[in-house]
């Protein structure tokens, strides 16, 4: 089976570029140069040192001691949390920014939702002295303002974005109008494997550096190459695609993603796009959306702002179509538990984006002998403000 | 040729009908009726609102079939709904091309359904039920891919001025009235309408110069929430146009 994009932009019956004619001729050049660029020797070379000393990688694959004794199985964690700005978001901006310099362009503009993705596209703007748009709804700029202020701080402009919720979809459909009005000056550095085709493609390439150094990691760890089992949460789905990327071809290395139920997925509360989804275009792409049967985006719900997206990348539309991939809903509750219970057995403070990946190891009959590996994709620091709530609530029950 | 852009459901989710033949008898040529989508990335702040409002109103490609049943019987004026692909998707393309042929449309320009999709998959259907598929043409655009979208065009074309959002804008910049130069040297096959800034008579005639006319969205939305008889308003709103 293959599991990556064809030539026409789909994987399967899902993706493509279903953009406006406005957007013709910038999707067009970087489709035409994405991969020659990304396949150079400047660019890799670039990539490598930029990955290396400045965002420090490669980070740590981790052997949970108390993890792995608490679950009976064996746990190695990714640490993409330790990486410059606290997430895995920062292979991609990296990537992209160097793409768009290629490409001539002097303007980048963003979207963001918890804001790791904009103080990651902030951070690469700083690093390249070029100018930067970040676009933001305006719900999550009240309930994200640290990395607000850190994005402007890095000399980024924030608009709040005022249409629909206010959240994660508003802003990217304001940094699509964006590029619509500026199409000469400016890249786009989407945050995750959505949009039209190359992006998907191009995202997943600049983190597929997870699953490339998992391999040698484990090995070196291990003996093994492949473990057991890949675990990462999926909202549009960039840390589990990167995580994928180099075991999509071996069929015993299940690959299992974490969706955000909110709620449930029955309560209609739920960002849980594959499990009440149905095909359809948003974002110029053809995949799995929260929709009315007449076709209007459902807005979606989660406890963690990087996961409350409507759509999910086609990719996994296509992973989750074949039984490639596994993917279960995660509530807020099992996300927060599996957060403390990281927090107590390793002191690590994870993101409530990563933590639903965690939830799952709750509910996978592992055998002791597995390997499993958790994509850790950000620290909780940005999640404090939820972390503190919640114990205060513990506190006077 | 004046065309003229509303969206179905907006102000009030009955005014569809009223708004086409007060339209017609106040002298547009063309309608565009727009299907409102909760997501309409190439609209400006006005047609996003009114979509919004539509929507809120209760207005789908279901109601909005429905109140276009009889349509035909009121008015000839031709007709062109414009939207966006994924609520044409849910309701079938097959049904849904049926439906416009039975009703009464004339063509159709859906954005973001790239024409190479549109050729490759949905054209056979078109052609079936007699509907123009109508294509924008940015100012970007390279000459060669113009001659192309005008061979896959058909009805019109539809000239977007500016490289933008729709809603209102200055005066035609030099940029632009290079790129209506350019069209001009190409002899395209199909008439040309701009479209994307077009507000008031001046740019109205000033399009006019350069192309067989112009679309106003917009502005005729903006127009259509003043308080008001809608007859009155659309009526006034035309006269200060076209004069």
């Amino acid at each position: 089976m293959n599991y990556h994009v064809n030539e026409k932009g789909f994987y399967g019956g899902f993706g493509g570029a279903y953009i406006p004619e406005m957007m013709y001729q910038n999707i067009e050049e970087l489709r035409e140069k994405y991969l020659d660029i990304m396949n150079s020797a400047t660019f890799k070379t670039e990539f490598a040192q930029l990955l290396r000393n400045y965002v420090g990688r490669p980070s740590p694959l981790y052997y949970a001691k108390r993890m792995s004794a608490h679950y009976k199985t064996n746990i190695y964690i990714k640490r993409e949390d330790l990486n410059h700005t606290g997430s895995h978001k920062i292979n991609n901006t990296i990537g992209q920014i160097l793409i768009a310099r290629q490409l001539g362009k002097t303007r980048i503009i963003a979207e963001t939702g918890a804001g790791q993705h904009g103080v990651a596209t902030a951070t690469v703007c700083a690093l390249f002295g070029m100018k930067c748009v970040v676009y933001m709804g305006s719900l999550d700029v009240k309930r994200q303002m640290p990395n607000v202020l850190r994005m402007k701080m890095l000399g980024a402009d924030v608009i709040p974005a005022e249409s629909g919720n206010k959240t994660l979809k508003d802003a990217t459909n304001e940094a699509l109008r964006d590029w619509i009005n500026n199409p000469l000056d400016t890249h786009y550095i989407i945050g995750s494997v959505v949009g039209p085709h190359p992006y998907p493609d191009m995202v997943a390439r600049l983190q597929s550096v997870i699953s490339e150094e998992i391999r040698w990691q484990l090995k070196e760890q291990t003996g093994r190459e492949k473990p057991d089992y890949v675990i990462a949460c999926v909202g549009g789905g960039s840390n589990a695609a990167g995580a994928f990327y180099h075991f999509l071809e071996a069929d015993e290395v299940k690959l299992v993603g974490a969706e955000a139920a909110g709620l449930g997925v029955e309560t209609g509360e739920t960002a849980a796009t594959l499990f009440v989804g149905s095909p359809g275009v948003l974002h110029s792409s053809l995949t799995m959306l929260m929709q009315t049967a007449d076709g209007q985006i459902i807005e979606p719900y989660s406890i963690s702002a990087g996961l409350d997206y409507p759509g999910i990348g086609p990719q996994h539309a296509y992973l989750h179509k074949t039984h490639r991939g596994i993917y279960q809903p995660v509530t807020d509750k099992e996300a927060v538990d599996a957060a403390f219970k990281l927090t107590k057995l390793e002191g690590i403070i994870p993101a409530l984006e990563s933590a639903h990946a965690f939830a799952l190891l709750e509910r996978i009959k592992f055998k002791p002998s597995d390997i499993v590996v958790m994509n850790l994709s950000g620290r909780g620091d940005k999640d404090m403000q939820t972390y503190i709530d919640l114990m205060k609530h513990e506190q006077t029950k | 040729m004046l065309s003229v852009y509303f969206s179905a459901g907006h102000p009030n989710l009955k005014d569809t009908a009223t708004i086409i033949c007060s339209l017609a008898k106040a002298g547009a040529d063309i309608v565009e009726i727009g299907m409102p989508f909760s997501d309409p990335v190439a609209d400006g702040p006005v047609i996003q609102q009114s979509s919004l409002r539509a929507l809120k109103n209760g207005m789908s490609v279901k109601v909005l079939f429905e109140q276009l049943e009889d349509i035909r019987q009121q008015t000839q004026i031709p007709i062109v709904l414009m939207g966006y692909l994924n609520p044409v998707l849910q309701y079938g393309i097959d049904k849904f091309c049926e439906r416009c042929k039975h009703v009464g449309v004339d063509g159709l320009i859906l954005p973001d359904l790239p024409p190479e999709i549109f050729n490759q998959q949905y054209r056979t259907t078109f052609d079936k039920y007699n509907l123009c598929n109508i294509l924008l043409v940015p100012p970007q655009t390279s000459s060669e891919r113009i001659l192309q979208l005008d061979k896959w065009s058909s009805g019109f074309l539809y000239i977007v001025a500016a490289s933008s959002t729709t809603g209102a804008k200055q005066s035609f910049q030099p940029y632009q009235v290079e790129y209506f130069k350019r069209l001009e040297n190409l002899k395209l096959s199909n008439p040309k309408l701009i479209g994307f800034g077009i507000s008031s008579r001046e740019s109205f005639d000033d399009a006019c110069n350069y192309a067989n006319g112009a679309i106003i969205g917009s502005a005729f939305v903006k127009a259509l929430e003043a308080n008001g008889e809608i007859t009155n308003i659309v009526e006034n709103f035309i006269r200060e146009i076209k004069g």
